[in-house]
């Protein structure tokens, strides 16, 4: 009932962890897998080793979670010998990348590829990066990395991950989309800050982080609704994901899959099986018998 | 104790901003070494550790050291920037404090408890909760070993590299002698290099007596999201720090490789150097 076809890569089920959580080993997201969920995300990969932020770097505060890890990786080079391959795990993996600049998106695709994963994502809406210029902002350098990765990525289907930090989400996805992206992963964080009134200074030491968790779910399900209005590819719903009814509401603005992170802060690693048994009992109980019967349907 | 310290059970609403605290004393424990005590309760169980932040340094875990209804403490040796910033704390500064996190040790009687250097503050609530325990406590010298006065018991040995405290040699040699010579024990729990923690558990091996370890691996959430403290498959915040036999003897990772800050697999040693 759940089985989703995403870009012709069949998932046993929609829920996909979402770059950056739990996904720095091999051993680490193959474990996610066993635990249930129906693809799995890589944390984000780029040209050269970063260590990213101080601490802290992520905290969670009633149903907000704010982090600003600052895109730590062992870098592609490194990750080529660590993961030598990923496809021989027992659940589809999504690559995801990025660069500093516009030619590294590619030549990271490039290597990325040579690790022969189920889908490439393109990190370009990271909100800890200082780009010069947010490529995530901007529809035509959007559509120049799209096509850039594109080259690089060979036969395998990519998604590029977009920020709701923008003025209207529907044109970078178009431009995405008119550039060859063969499905759109939304949404990054939103920016916000926490600053703790007895020190007087904000608690990340990169002072802003982006917010995840039930809060960021209302925006999600939004730049969705609104982006499925637009494009006609694919679009993977993360953002707040956190029971069974969220991925079907995710599903009912458009989503083809849901994206689940911060979901594993409040849950537990197994909260893709909990999604998916909740996700089970609603459809039963709505006599829905596949998510195609319910996919874009707040539209109508 | 604020309610919110503890970390709250309801799913959806945690609450894990660290709660800003004052050191009400300071007790140096050995050269480089020093406990800070803090007059507030904290309910956890021996093993455990809390999240320290020093507001715009950063942000590192350390094991719950002393625990009682007074309040809690925890002991550090200073390796590198974070550390010297503690150091150049004072009694009445203010630091923050989340958690507690990460499971526990076995609370068992008839335990062997091995501990070099510093990491004997991850083993010092177990051996309160314990009877009559054994303890093998190693550091380099005498001017580096902590807690030499701290436990009443008629178990206690010790070793210094240089002999200049107890035995000379390692704890592992005296681990060796006690486990002959005292068939009663049914466990041994170790905190230390991981080395060492690696030999016990060979020497447990060859015993047939369990054996749980206290593991350190670079850490940013303490609440196994951020990837950064696996060790093999396990997520060491949140599976661990403790870990049994079972689970130590099938880590290819143990006492050989650890991740960097970055992610990158690394050696032991490679991986020590960078973060002192």
């Amino acid at each position: 009932m759940l089985q989703t076809n995403l870009c012709g890569i069949n998932l046993r089920n929609p829920t996909i962890l979402a770059s950056g959580i739990l996904g720095v080993t091999k051993e680490s997201i193959d474990r996610i897998g066993k635990n249930g969920a129906g693809a799995v995300t890589l944390k984000s990969l780029c040209h050269e080793e970063r260590l990213g932020n101080k601490n802290p770097t992520m905290f969670g505060y009633g149903n907000i979670f704010l982090n600003a890890v600052g895109l730590p990786g062992q870098g592609i080079d490194n990750a080529l010998k660590d993961f030598k391959t990923l496809d021989d795990l027992s659940v589809p993996v999504i690559g995801s990348i990025y660069g500093y600049k516009i030619e590294q998106f590619g030549e990271v695709a490039k290597k990325m590829s040579r690790l022969k994963p189920a889908m490439i994502e393109v990190d370009i809406s990271c909100p800890h990066m200082d780009y010069g210029k947010p490529y995530y902002a901007d529809a035509a350098l959007t559509a120049e990395i799209t096509g850039v990765v594109k080259k690089n990525s060979g036969n395998i289907p990519v998604s590029v991950k977009l920020s709701p930090n923008v003025y209207d989400i529907k044109e970078i996805a178009h431009a995405a989309e008119r550039a060859g992206a063969d499905a759109i992963t939304a949404i990054n964080t939103a920016v916000g800050m926490v600053i703790d009134i007895n020190v007087r200074k904000p608690v990340l030491a990169n002072k802003i982080g982006g917010i995840s968790g039930p809060a960021l779910k209302p925006i999600a399900v939004r730049c969705v609704y609104e982006i499925y209005e637009d494009v006609k590819i694919p679009i993977i719903g993360t953002g707040g994901v956190t029971y069974g009814k969220d991925a079907i509401e995710m599903i009912m603005a458009g989503a083809t899959a849901v994206g689940i992170g911060t979901g594993i802060y409040y849950r537990g690693i197994n909260v893709f099986k909990k999604i998916c048994d909740e996700m089970l009992i609603w459809m039963k109980k709505n006599k829905i018998r596949s998510l195609e019967d319910i996919r874009g349907c707040a539209h109508e | 104790m604020n309610k919110n310290f503890k970390m709250q059970c309801c799913e959806t609403i945690r609450n894990e901003i660290p709660q800003i605290m004052e050191i009400s004393e300071v007790v140096s424990e050995g050269k480089g070494q020093k406990s800070f005590f803090f007059k507030h309760r904290i309910s956890c169980k021996p093993g455990q550790f809390i999240m320290v932040w020093l507001p715009a340094i950063d942000e590192k875990p350390m094991a719950i050291s002393y625990n009682n209804k007074k309040g809690f403490a925890f002991t550090f040796q200073v390796i590198g920037e974070f550390t010297r910033a503690l150091d150049a704390l004072k009694k009445n500064d203010k630091i923050g404090i989340r958690g507690p996190y990460g499971n526990s040790f076995s609370i068992k009687e008839n335990a062997c408890v091995v501990a070099g250097g510093v990491g004997m503050a991850s083993v010092s609530t177990l051996i309160d909760a314990l009877k009559n325990p054994w303890i093998i406590n190693g550091a380099r010298s005498k001017e580096h070993l902590i807690y030499a006065k701290r436990y009443k018991s008629k178990n206690v040995l010790f070793a210094t590299d240089d002999g200049s405290y107890g035995k000379k040699g390692f704890t592992t040699e005296i681990l060796e002698e006690v486990l002959s010579k005292n068939k009663k024990i049914r466990i041994v729990c170790t905190c230390g290099p991981e080395i060492m923690m690696k030999k016990v558990l060979e020497i447990c091996n060859r015993f047939k007596i369990e054996c749980e370890a206290s593991l350190e691996r670079f850490m940013a959430c303490g609440f196994g999201v951020c990837g950064k403290c696996m060790i093999n498959d396990k997520i060491v915040c949140i599976d661990g720090p403790v870990f049994n036999s079972k689970q130590l003897n099938e880590m290819t990772e143990f006492g050989k490789f650890a991740r960097l800050k970055s992610g990158k697999k690394v050696s032991l040693g490679e991986y020590h150097s960078a973060h002192s």
